[in-house]
């Protein structure tokens, strides 16, 4: 009787579905998505966007899930079984997967530390602490904005610059511990428990962009934010950075090449259709960042309103103070009309105001942030002018959290599922106690992240290795599915689990299309990141234009780090071909010397 | 006589006013900003508000230097504009040719400044005292900051859903071997079931054997 091992599985469709969903929609949906639109000329970055969606999101998201889900094993399995050349390809995943969980994680805790302190009245980076003699406020917070202090010395406590490591934060190091704890509980029985979290973490942002989306539009204005989102620049497509960053926006946000979607499908039934459930996912992965450009582009329009009129407001009452104006004369609306009148009535007087010249309301627009400059520094500004703004800012942080939560899950079944199925483990080694094991070692390593200067070593990982490594991966794999495995044999794959061949879209895609896309997107990342010294943007309140910040320059040995990052996920394609290819040359030659049998060694010389 | 009286009040009220001038050593410059801060519910600035200014620097003046009875009279006011800004200087109640120096007089209104504002109804921004820096309020510190509080309730909550998780597990694998000798045959006849009706969905389908079609073409 044969011993049947029991494959986890997806107690429902659903369940995967959620799950892939929210591995693909994650952070950069939200902070990423809306600032490219926004710089690439609002409605027109929609074009290059839709078409790398279309001719190189989709196809890959199906090759992989229909080949995880085709050799149910995770990414090491999977490859191991098309050709053991390509081993290394699985290796090159979960190293990826490994790096980006450190820092994403950390994140995360980032975002539970706001999280923690939106349950203060008045919200604490909405005003200045004082300073120590109590005359005044602090120096760095007045030079800067609340907000701005918050995050940089109340919450990272940044040193200026990326060789002065600092000291271990001790509130840092207790929410990045708080946020592996928080990823532990919800993947501590695999996907039996990851299934069921996803029902509230893949969901919720939506109820949260939702309520955000509804509010937002009632904001002061936050139409002049959406109709700067929105109104195309058609100029802009002429710009082949554009379409660069539109096709690597794409690959990034559908999460490809992590092992993680492969981890996932392979936990499916046989006979799923693959097809109609990667069209899903890509669609709705483009969907919401779609969605989420509303709300956000409302809130940021509405910011920028609020520093138009309290620009103006300073300026009124300089005017009103200098001429000794009835209080309230001059207002926001006829603003213009009046200092028209008094330069011309009055112009030794009126130029001896000092007015702020750069209250432009297009200029506030133009003020482009992405990253965690929108959700920490940008975005706690904006909810502080928001009544209630405590609610406000608690569901923001528990979206933010929930986004990144669910793509943890990937990212961290992309390292444990290829461990488990290559079966290295002990057999008496539950399965939690492993999960756990691996889970400290990893919080472990990212306490680097909890150091002063862990800002800008996440600032490092999330460049160099989310970005060049991914590439590489998804083009070996294009090539190891279409052309190792081969087309037919592929073709086959599908026919058993869908019950029809792929048609001529895909097969174009696959074997032309995408991997010539692929190619060329690479070439141009290298060649634009390799055109200019990395330098990185420091928080130095020393510096002489401060608050803006310093453009610091790589020292050279972060800068070795950075090539390591990018080359040791990747060394593995390589040097396990050339292992097995040896293995396999010896193996033959010794295979030709026994195979003789009329070679007797007993009377040779 | 009457014409010595009245030459007296004549020079006194305008040695008075030579006092108070804009940007007198002795006093300072007050800007109200009532539409800003009331919006539809300001008042008008007449000589019953001036009469409660003048009475309320006078109570702070009282406060801060104890035992001298300042009146509404020792605060004179000059210079009042459509702004509503007016200088002002305080004269000692003892000697109305004396004036209070420039520290006290701020001393008294910054010791007061809260009891001015709430007369008025503004606050430090909207009943401004030129070169008269407002104290800064210290926030208030908690003596246990919120978010441990919070991230003690967050963190107990998980840590006990990671126990409580862990010792099921442990339960359900005891229950698991224990219950195993007993289920066995159970188990083999069911196996012996499914592979008879043919039912592979669980198992490998392994292409190596079997031709490209998965049914035999008819």
């Amino acid at each position: 009787i044969l011993e049947r091992e029991e494959r986890p599985k997806w107690d429902n469709k659903a369940q995967y579905l959620l799950t892939c969903i929210g591995f693909a929609v994650g952070l950069g949906n939200v902070w990423r998505f809306p600032y490219l639109c926004q710089i690439y000329g609002g409605g027109a970055f929609l074009i290059p966007y839709l078409i790398a969606l279309v001719f190189e999101g989709l196809p890959l998201l199906y090759l992989e899930l229909a080949i995880g889900q085709r050799l149910r094993l995770g990414s090491v399995g999977v490859w191991n079984s098309i050709s053991p050349l390509l081993g290394g390809l699985g290796i090159a995943s979960s190293i990826v997967s490994l790096l980006v969980s450190l820092f994403y994680n950390t994140i995360l805790a980032w975002v539970l530390w706001y999280f923690f302190h939106s349950f203060q009245n008045p919200l604490p980076w909405s005003s200045c602490p004082l300073n120590v003699n109590r005359t005044g406020y602090n120096v760095e917070c007045e030079k800067s904005t609340p907000v701005d202090y918050f995050w940089y010395r109340e919450t990272l406590n940044i040193t200026d610059d990326i060789e002065i490591s600092g000291s271990l934060q001790w509130w840092m190091v207790l929410c990045l511990v708080s946020a592996w704890f928080i990823v532990y509980i919800c993947a501590i029985k695999g996907i039996d428990s990851i299934g069921k979290a996803v029902y509230v973490t893949s969901t919720f942002p939506y109820l949260v962009l939702t309520i955000f989306l509804i509010y937002a539009l009632t904001l002061p204005g936050a139409t002049d934010g959406l109709v700067y989102l929105f109104t195309p620049e058609w100029s802009t497509l002429l710009n082949p950075q554009v379409w660069l960053d539109a096709a690597t926006q794409i690959f990034f946000s559908l999460s490809v090449a992590f092992g993680g979607l492969i981890a996932f499908s392979s936990y499916n039934t046989e006979r799923n259709n693959c097809e109609r459930d990667a069209v899903l996912v890509g669609v709705i992965n483009s969907a919401t960042s779609l969605y989420a450009s509303i709300p956000v582009f409302s809130i940021l329009g509405f910011k920028a309103n609020n520093a138009f009129l309290s620009c103006i407001n300073e300026n009124i009452l300089a005017l009103t103070n200098e001429f000794e104006m009835p209080d309230q004369n001059i207002t926001v609306d006829n603003y213009d009309h009046w200092v028209n009148y008094l330069n011309q009535t009055y112009p030794d007087q009126f130029s001896k105001v000092p007015l702020n010249d750069g209250c432009d309301r297009q200029k506030f627009l133009d003020e482009s942030v992405s990253g965690t400059g929108l959700a920490f520094i940008a975005f706690t500004e904006a909810v502080i002018a928001m009544p209630g703004s405590q609610v406000w800012a608690i569901l923001f942080f528990v979206m933010l959290f929930s986004l990144g939560l669910s793509s943890m899950f990937g990212n961290m079944e992309g390292v444990l599922t290829p461990i488990r199925d290559l079966k290295v483990l002990p057999k008496w080694l539950p399965d939690e106690i492993f999960t756990a094991i691996v889970f400290i070692l990893c919080c472990a390593v990212a306490l680097i992240f909890a150091l002063g200067s862990g800002n800008y070593w996440v600032e490092v990982f999330n460049s160099y290795v989310g970005s060049v490594p991914l590439l590489i991966i998804a083009l070996f794999e294009l090539i190891g599915v279409i052309y190792i495995r081969g087309m037919k044999t592929f073709s086959d794959d599908i026919y058993f689990m869908t019950g029809r061949r792929p048609n001529i879209f895909w097969k174009a895609c696959w074997m032309v299309i995408s991997p010539l896309l692929l190619l060329v997107v690479f070439i141009f990342y290298v060649a634009v990141q390799a055109r200019k010294h990395p330098t990185y943007p420091a928080w130095n309140p020393d510096y002489v234009d401060f608050p803006k910040t310093e453009t610091k320059s790589y020292p050279d040995w972060v800068f070795a780090i950075i090539v390591l990052l990018c080359s040791v996920p990747v060394i593995p394609i390589p040097l396990v071909a050339i292992y097995r290819l040896i293995r396999r040359i010896m193996r033959r030659s010794s295979h030709h010397a026994d195979s003789n049998p009329y070679n007797n060694y007993a009377f040779e010389g | 006589m009457l014409d010595k009286i009245l030459f007296l009040l004549c020079l006194a009220s305008a040695l008075a006013d030579e006092r108070c001038m804009p940007d007198t050593p002795h006093g300072f410059q007050v800007r109200l900003s009532i539409k800003t801060a009331l919006g539809d519910e300001a008042y008008v600035w007449n000589e019953n508000e001036m009469f409660l200014f003048r009475a309320s620097l006078a109570f702070a003046m009282r406060n801060h230097m104890n035992g001298q009875q300042f009146e509404v009279s020792n605060i004179i006011v000059c210079n009042e504009t459509m702004r509503v800004s007016f200088w002002f200087i305080v004269t000692s109640p003892l000697d109305t040719s004396q004036l209070i120096d420039q520290e006290n007089v701020e001393a008294a209104i910054r010791q007061s400044r809260n009891r001015i504002n709430s007369a008025f109804l503004l606050t430090d921004k909207t009943l401004e005292f030129v070169d008269i820096l407002p104290t800064l309020a210290t926030l208030y510190t908690h003596p246990t900051p919120p978010w441990l509080i919070v991230f003690g309730v967050v963190m107990g909550a998980v840590g006990a859903g990671i126990i409580i998780m862990l010792v099921s597990s442990v339960v359900q694998k005891k229950r698991k071997t224990n219950g195993k000798p007993q289920d066995k045959d159970d188990d083999e006849e069911t196996r012996v079931k499914t592979v008879e009706n043919g039912d592979a969905h669980d198992g490998v389908h392994n292409m190596s054997f079997s031709e490209d079609e998965r049914f035999t073409k008819m």
